[in-house]
């Protein structure tokens, strides 16, 4: 008896299993129809994306399509990739003047310990207003200091922090020291004074190779004494290693030279953020071989003298000097704006597919995620992304978006507001 | 017979002086694709403006001879845009030695060298109203200015204009984001108290109106008596007399849709108008109050969540609004936003889907309204001021430039003539020097 309540048991809990992912939507979608931007490969003017569970089965002409699979018509849509913001404060910032709503700040100055990942808020009312404008992934990061804490990639939905992270660490943030002149608004730091951090930072990194050693040394020898625990150094060791890039925020071209000699004096994996004067030294950074992140263009020239345009055009010189390129938010309130700063860029130079490569291929390649998303290809995460025209353009209307094979919904604090006071225009006087 | 030369030459400089000393230009767009804002669109058009002013709009107008021609193909030509509320061109913006500052005037601070100009320009922006703070219940006067570059500060100024008197409300004036820092707590500190003071000062103006009322009519009596003294002149009641007067109108910066509510209560209570409120991210939630009242609102397009009062504000507001009855306009209120207004209203398409030529009025004829200069600014049309923005693609579209920017016909902005000073100016920097 008690064998047969077993297998019952067991039946239905298959049951319930099949059930269950079934409502989770597993099993295939078919998009029918769309004109498809794969941003890897040539576009597909009338195709099919096949996405079986999270994956991208298929994208191409003839896809042939599974007769269980359910159709998402995308006829006169045009299908992208999901965009990727590279430098971003979502779901670790609400109210930017209210403290108690900020948490991607820490005090003091070295905080390589901190993780931005542990303080992801799923319930950010920013999230929902960015992914409904096709941003489909993130990299949050934390921010202040001299070495500021790992940042990580997170997907736009998920009902808890473990749910949304996609890869962390992603990289190790440093606040470059500025020699020279920083910006027409800012003070001047003091030429010794950067100089003398420049020179702490390499300590710190000399002092973790050293913590490093020591702990291997002493694993071997009995003998040997192991070292004080150093949390700090614990976690500047895959830095050292060469394993987590460090993504430095430096600007100014004088800066920026010293940061690439930093880089290559330490041997350490770098990817350069803001880089507000980096057309300055184009050619310097494309040789360095570091890939470049840039920050909000909604932003006055960091000097008069680089002219009016200087952050516009900042990104075409860039990348026609051959380095690879990201556009980022570098907020949570506006994340949604994305694609304006990679259009902005394109109305100053850039060209428009670059600009658009910009904030899907590249972020991806530069994050170290271009295996699992950045581009419509078989075996990636299915981040898709249906509009009515071009997605970096501001009139276009986003119809429908794919976080992982499932299509997510559209209510956000601006239509639940929006819907909440509707009613009023009807009430009588 | 020397003093008669002097008089004489004193008199011919003031003459002088009282001449335009901006006597307008002329300038022939040709071939562009005209938003004329008012009249539709003409997809291939010319724009002609003869001493400063909009003379005729079409097409293959003929340039009367010594006019200078811009070759317009292939770019668009708009209405310079107009920033219904910025700070830019000012040597101050708040005056916090106290509470209520009525007394101030934006005018007496312009900053005609501010580079902020310049950028603006680049944006396609012609005219601005520049503003005081929102640190105060009741800041000062505020003032619109054309972005006419490298000119004297008072030529800058747009008579036409409304004379507007700034009022803040909500966070700001009661330093809600001040909270522990130093110094002893300034009244007021709530909503409460905003309302409050604002009221203790109307009060006061009235009484000083009366005041000089008696005064005036005793001393105008057949026995005025000996002892009759004038009231202790004061500038900051006058300012709010004129506003009581209807000389000046109320230009109110709020951010909760209750605190304007209860400003309509008070400009009710003192008969005072309200030319627009500023920012209002809760504006949705009052539509039929703001329709009723006739109130402009100059807002933000999504900017948001930047204080608690802004969580609240929502981007498909513009559209919103604007389908619903209020006359809409968005603004910068600083020197970055001010140069890329039009994207701004391209995105009022986007959320809540306005028609193009509605989006364009957000930061055209709208904030020309909410100025009181619709009839010299705000459209293309003839007789209105040569202002005039010239951009490579649609002014709504992300890929957009401006390329040229044009204030009563003479040209303030040409990003091509910007282009070659700056590379020439690069090849002497790297030419080595001589000697």
């Amino acid at each position: 008896m008690k064998k047969h309540i077993l297998i019952l048991f067991s039946i239905l809990l298959l049951a319930a299993s099949l059930i269950y992912g079934q409502s989770q939507n597993e099993g295939y979608t078919a998009i029918k129809g769309a004109h498809i931007i794969p941003v890897v490969g040539e576009d597909i003017p009338v195709g099919t994306i096949l996405i079986k569970d999270k994956l991208i089965e298929a994208v191409g002409k003839d896809i042939v399509i599974p007769a269980s699979a359910r159709i998402v018509d995308g006829t006169g849509l045009y299908a992208y990739p999901g965009m990727i913001d590279s430098f971003c404060f979502l779901s670790l910032s609400e109210i930017s003047s209210i403290p108690a709503t900020i948490d991607y700040r820490e005090t003091g100055r070295i905080n390589p310990q901190v993780r931005s990942v542990e303080a992801l808020r799923p319930d950010s009312m920013h999230i929902p207003i960015t992914r409904s404008n096709g941003i489909t992934a993130a990299l949050v990061v934390p921010s202040g200091g001299l070495i500021a804490g790992q940042s990580g990639l997170i997907r736009l939905t998920g009902w808890t922090p473990g749910e949304m992270v996609i890869k962390s660490p992603v990289a190790m943030h440093v606040e470059f020291p500025s020699l020279g002149r920083r910006g027409f608004q800012r003070e001047q730091e003091p030429r010794e004074e950067a100089s003398k951090q420049v020179i702490e930072l390499k300590d710190w990194l000399n002092k973790a190779r050293f913590y490093q050693k020591r702990k291997q040394a002493a694993a071997k020898n009995m003998l040997l004494q192991m070292p004080e625990f150093d949390e700090k150094l614990e976690f500047l060791h895959p830095v050292v290693n060469g394993e987590l890039p460090l993504m430095i925020s430096v600007h100014a071209d004088k800066d920026i030279r010293a940061a690439i000699k930093f880089v290559q004096e330490e041997k350490i994996k770098a990817i350069f953020f803001g880089m507000t004067q980096g057309w300055k030294v184009a050619e310097e950074i494309a040789k360095a071989g570091i890939p470049v992140v840039f920050g909000s263009l909604y932003d006055m020239p960091p000097s008069w003298e680089d002219g009016y345009d200087a952050l516009y055009r900042n990104p075409a010189a860039l990348q026609k000097a051959g380095v690879k390129i990201a556009f980022s938010s570098q907020s949570a309130s506006l994340a949604k704006d994305l694609p304006y700063h990679a259009a902005k860029a394109a109305a100053f130079g850039l060209e428009k597919r670059e600009a658009l490569k910009a904030v899907t291929i590249n972020p991806a390649e530069i994050l170290g995620v271009a295996d699992i998303m950045g581009s419509l290809e078989k075996g990636k995460l299915a981040n898709i992304v249906l509009a009515n025209g071009d997605i970096l353009e501001l009139r276009t209307t986003i119809s429908r978006v794919f976080i992982d094979g499932q299509e997510i919904d559209f209510s956000s604090r601006y239509t639940e507001l929006l819907d909440k006071y509707k009613p009023r225009l009807k009430q009588k006087k | 017979m020397k003093k008669m030369i002097f008089v004489f030459s004193f008199i011919l400089i003031l003459s002088f002086s009282a001449s335009p000393l901006w006597p307008g230009g002329n300038l022939l767009i040709k071939n562009g694709t005209i938003l004329t804002v008012t009249k539709g669109v003409i997809p291939r058009g010319d724009v002609l403006i003869i001493g400063g002013i909009i003379k005729q709009i079409g097409e293959n107008i003929q340039a009367p001879p010594g006019v200078q021609v811009i070759d317009a193909s292939g770019k668009f030509v708009l209405p310079g845009i107009i920033d219904s509320h910025t700070h830019i061109a000012l040597s101050g913006t708040n005056e916090t030695g106290d509470v209520i500052t009525a007394e101030v005037d934006m005018a007496d601070v312009l900053d005609a060298e501010d580079l902020s100009i310049f950028t603006a320009l680049s944006g396609g922006v012609t005219m601005v109203h520049t503003m005081h703070g929102s640190a105060n219940p009741i800041g000062g006067r505020n003032v619109t200015i054309k972005l006419k570059r490298a000119r004297p500060s008072e030529e800058l100024v747009v008579r036409q204009a409304y004379p507007t008197l700034k009022f803040a409300l909500g966070e700001n004036p009661k330093q809600a984001n001040r909270i522990g820092t130093t110094g002893p707590p300034r009244y007021p500190l709530s909503r409460m108290g905003v309302n409050a003071i604002i009221r203790r000062e109307l009060l006061r103006a009235r009484t000083y109106m009366s005041q000089w009322d008696r005064y005036n009519e005793l001393r105008k009596s057949k026995n005025p008596p000996k002892t009759l003294l004038p009231p202790r002149r004061d500038l900051r009641l006058e300012t709010l007399a004129e506003l009581l007067r209807g000389n000046l109108v109320a230009r109110c910066h709020t951010y909760r849709a209750d605190e304007t509510l209860e400003f309509i209560n008070l400009s009710k209570e003192f008969g005072f108008k309200i030319a627009c409120f500023e920012h209002i991210p809760e504006a949705y939630k009052i539509v039929p109050e703001l329709v009723r009242e006739g109130v402009g609102i100059s807002i933000f397009l999504d900017n948001w969540a930047y204080k608690v009062e802004a969580a609240e504000g929502i981007a498909p507001m513009a559209a919103y609004c604007a389908q619903n009855g209020i006359l809409v306009s968005i603004n910068s209120d600083g020197a970055e936003r001010t140069r890329r207004l039009f994207n701004d209203a391209a995105k009022a398409i986007k959320y809540g889907g306005l028609s193009e030529e509605e989006a364009l009025k957000l930061v055209t004829l709208n904030p020309a309204i909410q100025l009181g200069v619709e009839k010299i600014a705000g459209s293309l049309e003839v007789g209105k001021h040569g202002d005039v923005a010239i951009f490579n693609e649609h002014p709504l579209s992300a890929y957009t430039r401006c390329e040229m920017t044009i204030i009563e016909g003479d040209i303030c902005f040409d990003r091509s003539q910007y282009l070659s000073e700056r590379e020439e100016a690069a090849k002497r920097q790297k030419e080595p020097k001589k000697g």
